[in-house]
């Protein structure tokens, strides 16, 4: 899932400085399960957006709306009647979400309320850990499951490097070392000759070094009657 | 001790709120200025409840839950008290002073302990002035 985190609200107040009407948007999903941008979380920004205002005779109007998916329009158009006489938007899904919206409503103030982190996992309750880098190119099946890309510090494909020290990185005393954990891995499950097999240096074409990506999956692309048939349903 | 003051306190009914019904039978003084608001766990208390209280001119809010290890429903007081940690660096935030919110322990058979947290929240907003929301005329 996408891992998030609040923006301080001082920058947020900054932010919607100037709106008057004022809709906080959550999302469902992903950034929900982080305890950063579902429906409880929209209620309680709203309520802190609302308390600076009477506390500075700002006037702010504020509204609330939680879709199933901020990154989906069929789920964005949900909120059309509640974004039509609406100044900003503070959107607190992900950066994908908030991007989203402004393409739907593209003359809306649109203004991200979390900073979009990584791709990650619930470690323990309320600890989220970075798992994958998106690099398009998935090495996983050498590596004993552990992603070498996002989990190592330098992100060798050939570890560990010297700064491992007692398991830990030498970046953080905290932090486990990501080679350290694919011996242990691969160790498990007999497969310690993978630590032995040179992984040639990567293709990051498919990852951001190639620009912005996109996939097409051809099967499920509409034909220009299908779309002109779907947005006569719509 | 100054009139007029607001003070919401959030009891659970089996130790703060059991505490205050003790506190009355024994015939104990507090101020009157407390509004009881009986719940059945202050786990059920959310920051938004307190945010609330706060913005519709509450000078105080308080949540009185079981003592630590004793809640009745296991951890409810332990997520009070995470709770109300959360609401006190919000409203730090948005600039109204975080003493204003506080949680305690305590227990059934406690009576005594009421009047002192009661005694507690009117000094703290004794010293703090009035909720500023109120100042501003919300």
């Amino acid at each position: 899932m996408i891992v998030a985190d609040k923006k301080p609200l001082s920058e947020l107040f900054e932010n919607v400085e100037g709106c008057k009407r004022i809709l906080v948007a959550g999302c469902k999903s992903c950034v929900a399960i982080c305890l950063v941008g579902g429906e409880k979380e929209v209620g309680l920004l709203a309520e802190s957006l609302r308390l600076f205002s009477d506390l500075n005779s700002k006037g702010w109007e504020v509204s609330e709306y939680t879709v199933e998916r901020q990154c989906e329009k069929e789920w964005v158009r949900e909120m059309h009647q509640s974004v039509q006489d609406i100044d900003a938007v503070v959107s607190i899904a992900c950066g994908v979400g908030a991007q989203t919206m402004q393409e739907l409503y593209p003359d809306k103030r649109i203004l991200p309320g979390l900073n979009t982190s990584n791709m990650g996992a619930p470690d323990e309750q309320g600890i989220f850990l970075e798992k994958c880098g998106g690099c398009g190119d998935c090495i996983l099946h050498l590596t004993g499951g552990i992603c070498p890309i996002v989990r190592c510090a330098k992100s060798l494909l050939n570890g560990p490097c010297g700064g491992s020290q007692n398991g830990k990185c030498e970046i953080d005393p905290e932090t486990p070392c990501a080679w350290e954990q694919i011996y242990d891995s691969l160790k498990r499950l007999g497969r310690l000759d993978l630590m032995e097999k040179i992984i040639p240096p990567k293709n990051w074409i498919p990852s951001r070094s190639g620009g912005p990506r996109k996939i097409v999956r051809p099967e499920a692309v509409l034909t220009p009657e299908e779309k002109e048939t779907k947005e006569g349903i719509n | 001790m100054k009139a007029n003051l607001s003070i919401v306190g959030y009891c659970c009914s089996y130790g703060g709120y059991s505490s205050a019904d003790l506190a009355g039978a024994s015939r104990l003084r507090y101020s009157p200025d407390v509004m009881i608001i009986r719940i059945p766990c202050v786990g059920r208390i959310d920051v938004i409840h307190i945010l609330r209280a706060i913005r519709n001119g509450a000078d105080a809010v308080f949540v009185a839950g079981c003592l630590e290890r004793n809640c009745n429903f296991e951890y409810g007081n332990f997520e009070a008290r995470k709770r109300v940690e959360h609401a006190r660096r919000l409203l730090g935030e948005i600039g109204i002073e975080k003493e204003r919110v506080e949680v305690f322990n305590v227990a059934s058979n406690q009576g005594w302990r009421f009047p002192e947290i009661v005694d507690e929240m009117v000094s703290r907003v004794n010293v703090l002035g009035p909720n500023p929301i109120r100042k501003v005329g919300k």
